[in-house]
């Protein structure tokens, strides 16, 4: 047992092969997109879990297209999330790890152990880190703390003056003002946020286009209902938060876990990515891309991908199945999509036009999937084609992995900032100069 | 006062044998109880109980079955038919370890074989413990 702890891949073997032997008979195998192919559901005795093992980079770099230059601008840090651009070209990176969700059944325990194999050792930052590039050199020289003693931040959003941090209990606001490398004091609270077990603990957070509103994302307290209906009281939605009073309204429902959202510019609507439910195969439930509509409900738990009812829901809701929405843009099954922006025209003309999205990658799978940043390229507003690698390079070819890429963000000037929380990094990817 | 009986031999199953053997039943009829219960009310901590009443069950049998095994290499007759006890705890305890792996499946996924399976997984078990205190069991001593 001990043995096939250390290779969860022994023992998931004989189940990928039924699987793959299922899968092979399919015709034409859609994985992204809107309408991705949505094999039976399927569940072996065991479950199909695969971990690569953490591997050191070397002198190796991300690959990233040619005519682009990847580097890391800050390193050894604690578990780095989710970055935020500041008007001076400042990067706050939001750092640590949350959760207090106890193993319930014995399989939570044996689960436990083989996740913890992807996940970087480094205490959780609990912290904001500040990185300036004061000569404009593309070399981040000063890094300072802006704020510590936060409660695993993630989400991060400035409107004007204040900056607002959404910690996995609660959102706090600071006061900003350009140029600072340290926070004045310590942050305000406006409202607290669901938090109980939080199975899923990212607070993926954005600010409406006005600044009016902040969009919370608050995922599930579970795989699928395995903790109870209670449990999910006010989870798997997306707040709309007025930041001066703290106010708040479930936006849209039934996204199992967003954990990450960006305004498209031009049309100013919200997006979001969504990490979907595991244990129904290797194929499914695809993860997705989405616009989030005001009032939507996205299915879970009751369905996925509109009107697919998952069985493992009792009791039913056929009334909520009917009323789902299916999403717009399937990313592929368990890819784990942890970070989202739009591109801007600096970004190179191939790539000007679309968002990136970083893909933590997957555990649930016998092949793994994801561990990389992609670029999903938009027409008229929507997205048209399937996902381009950006950023690869982070799988090795025997199975190990040097990095997970977790928030994006595009830089105003061109750059492409990604925040690794297993090299524990930030990098930057900018276009060469023509 | 004389005294009436000799022991001989050692009769019937020894204490830590017999504890492990009779230990496993109520466990694992408490799983099958449990699954009832889950399956009628949607409850879902009955089904975290029976997941770890069944993996008690899984820890008693198992030693039951070493204690049995041991018993058999050890008796001095190894008449084939003391083989049925220990074979019937062996597939006491491989049918429960399967429904521990059904009843790893989350929420309802587990459902309906979860129920079934220990109930199956019961009825070996008391069959298990009647065969084991009987003369099929320890040896075939009385």
């Amino acid at each position: 047992m001990t043995r096939a702890l250390r290779r969860p891949h022994c023992y998931a073997a004989p189940l990928c092969l039924l699987l793959a032997a299922a899968s092979a008979s399919a015709q034409e195998f859609t994985r992204y997109g809107p309408n991705p192919t949505l094999p039976e559901p399927s569940r072996g005795l065991l479950p199909s879990m695969s971990v690569p093992e953490p591997a050191e980079w070397g002198d190796t770099l991300p690959t990233v297209p040619e005519g682009y230059t990847i580097t890391a601008i800050a390193t050894d840090l604690q578990i780095p999330r989710q970055t935020l651009v500041l008007p001076n070209g400042d990067i706050l990176v939001a750092e640590g790890s949350g959760g207090n969700a106890p193993s319930l059944k014995p399989k939570d325990f044996v689960a436990g152990l083989i996740k913890s194999q992807g996940t970087t050792s480094v205490q959780s930052g609990n912290r904001l880190t500040l990185l300036r590039d004061g000569d404009g050199d593309g070399r981040y020289e000063e890094q300072t703390t802006f704020a510590e003693d936060l409660n695993a931040p993630y989400g991060l959003a400035l409107i004007d003056d204040a900056l607002y941090v959404a910690n996995q209990d609660a959102l706090v606001r600071f006061d900003y003002e350009e140029g600072q490398t340290q926070a004045s004091g310590p942050p305000e609270l406006i409202t607290q946020l669901p938090a109980e077990i939080n199975h899923h603990w990212t607070k993926a957070m954005t600010a409406s286009a006005d600044g009016e509103f902040l969009y919370v994302g608050i995922g599930s307290n579970s795989n699928i209902t395995e903790r109870g209906m209670e449990a999910e009281v006010n989870r798997a939605e997306i707040w709309q938060i007025d930041p001066d009073t703290g106010m708040h309204r479930p936006y849209a429902t039934g996204l199992r876990n967003p954990t990450a959202m960006a305004i498209q510019p031009d049309t100013e609507q919200l997006w979001t990515v969504v990490n979907e439910r595991d244990e129904l195969g290797p194929d499914l439930v695809p993860d997705y891309l989405t616009t989030v509509q005001e009032g939507g409900f996205y299915g879970w738990p009751y369905s996925y991908w509109g009107q697919h009812v998952d069985p493992r829901v009792q009791p039913r809701n056929p009334e909520k199945v009917e009323s789902a929405i299916a999403p717009d843009y399937a990313l592929g099954s368990h890819v784990a999509p942890l970070g989202l922006d739009f591109s801007n025209a600096a970004m190179g003309n191939e790539f000007a036009n679309g968002v990136f999205i970083g893909e933590h990658g997957s555990w649930n799978r016998a092949d793994p999937v994801g561990y990389k940043v992609v670029f999903v390229p938009f027409r008229n507003g929507q997205p048209s084609g399937d996902p381009i690698d950006f950023v690869s390079g982070f799988l090795t070819d025997d199975g190990h992995t040097r990095g997970r890429p977790v928030g994006v963000t595009v830089a105003p000037d061109g750059a492409l900032i990604i925040a690794d929380d297993l090299t524990n990094a930030i990098w930057r990817v900018t276009p060469d100069d023509t | 006062m004389t005294a009436t009986r000799t022991h001989t031999y050692q009769r019937g199953l020894p204490l830590f044998h017999s504890v492990f053997l009779v230990g496993c039943l109520p466990l694992f009829l408490g799983a099958t109880l449990s699954d009832y219960a889950y399956a009628n009310s949607y409850q879902i901590q009955w089904a975290t109980f029976a997941a770890w009443l069944n993996a008690g069950g899984l820890v008693f049998a198992g030693l039951a079955l070493l204690s049995a095994l041991i018993s058999f290499f050890r008796a001095k007759s190894r008449s084939i038919i003391l083989l049925i006890y220990p074979a019937l705890l062996l597939l006491t305890w491989v049918l429960g370890f399967v429904n521990a792996l059904i009843h790893s499946r989350d929420a309802w996924g587990m459902m309906p074989i979860a129920f079934a399976l220990s109930l199956v997984v019961t009825i070996f078990a008391g069959t298990a413990v009647w065969m084991g205190f009987s003369r099929f069991g320890h040896g075939g001593k009385p």
